[in-house]
């Protein structure tokens, strides 16, 4: 079993500057008309800000890969509960 | 009064294992509460795949100065848990912990306040979907329900962040007993997991429902 790993308090001011350069980011990007990318590039900030936040403030890149596991069922039936409805829901002009 | 010492339950080998079974339980949660929240994005994604027009038009009347203001403060609030976790977890004093936990308690207190204000602006403006609603934009219909989703997923969030000042009180009693230390802080780790959850929600939230019209 790993020790408990204490990260350094650079690193957090680190995150927290870079989730704020995103906010301040998307927000700019949402006022600039790029089609169907800004949705795209909206979505990609978002998982990013996400990801920065669970690895580091909630510890996930020191924790043991079993949260991995979890985690990672959670996102595969989210996808699933997603994509199925999305499949139903955008094909029903077409088939009648 | 000190630190507790952790007792290891006798279906445990060490603290440590106990510590991590700990952890890892609370990311369990975490998974349902995904699923939880889910649900709603499920039904906003379906419904803005109808209606992408109305939802633009809609999402428009939102305050997107208050929204991006809000999404800072959260993410200010995540930091300043982080930071008390951290105290706990390399033994600083009890106060130093505390000080943390109660810049989180502000930040989301302030957070809940400015969202509270959004809402009242919001009914003022004829906004909130049922009888009372008088949108006059294209697509009111369609408006009503980008106003629905919008109600029930800030409105759950804000819930969540409640539930979140609660626990954080609550940690803030025990860590002036001087409860937590190196050996011990489960508990602020803990909330600290749900504390950046919801976090992650509003990560979410924002431009989803702030920022998909505004080009």
């Amino acid at each position: 079993m790993p020790a408990e790993h204490v990260a350094p308090v650079r690193l957090y001011l680190a995150v927290f500057a870079c989730l704020l350069g995103l906010t301040a980011l998307t927000t700019a990007i949402a006022f600039a008309d790029l089609g169907r990318l800004n949705t795209v590039i909206m979505l990609a900030i978002a998982v990013t800000k996400a990801t920065l936040v669970a690895l580091f403030f909630m510890h996930l890149w020191w924790n043991e890969r079993l949260t991995r596991v979890a985690i990672g069922g959670a996102l595969a039936w989210l996808l699933l509960l997603i994509g199925l409805t999305l499949a139903d829901v955008l094909t029903r002009a077409t088939l009648g | 009064m000190a630190e507790l010492a952790p007792t290891v339950a006798h279906h445990f080998d060490d603290a440590e294992q106990q510590r991590e079974a700990a952890t890892f339980g609370m990311w369990v949660f975490l998974v349902t509460e995904v699923m939880f929240f889910g649900g709603l994005f499920t039904a906003y994604v379906a419904y803005r795949a109808l209606y992408p027009d109305a939802f633009g038009h809609a999402s428009n009347h939102l305050d997107v100065r208050l929204g991006t203001t809000n999404t800072a403060v959260l993410i200010t609030s995540s930091l300043t848990m982080a930071l008390a976790v951290r105290a706990a977890q390399v033994g600083e004093a009890p106060s130093r912990i505390v000080r943390w936990l109660a810049a989180t308690m502000l930040l989301g207190a302030t957070f809940l306040g400015i969202k509270l204000f959004e809402y009242g602006h919001k009914f003022h403006e004829g906004l909130v979907p049922g009888p009372a609603f008088t949108y006059t934009g294209p697509d009111a219909r369609q408006a009503q329900l980008f106003f629905s989703l919008y109600f029930g997923m800030t409105g759950l969030h804000a819930l969540h962040m409640v539930i979140g000042l609660a626990l954080l009180g609550w940690l803030a009693r025990q860590a002036i007993r001087g409860r937590f230390g190196p050996a011990f802080h489960t508990p602020i780790e803990n909330c600290g997991l749900y504390w950046h959850f919801v976090d992650i929600v509003w990560i979410f939230l924002f431009p989803l429902l702030y920022l998909i019209g505004r080009h």
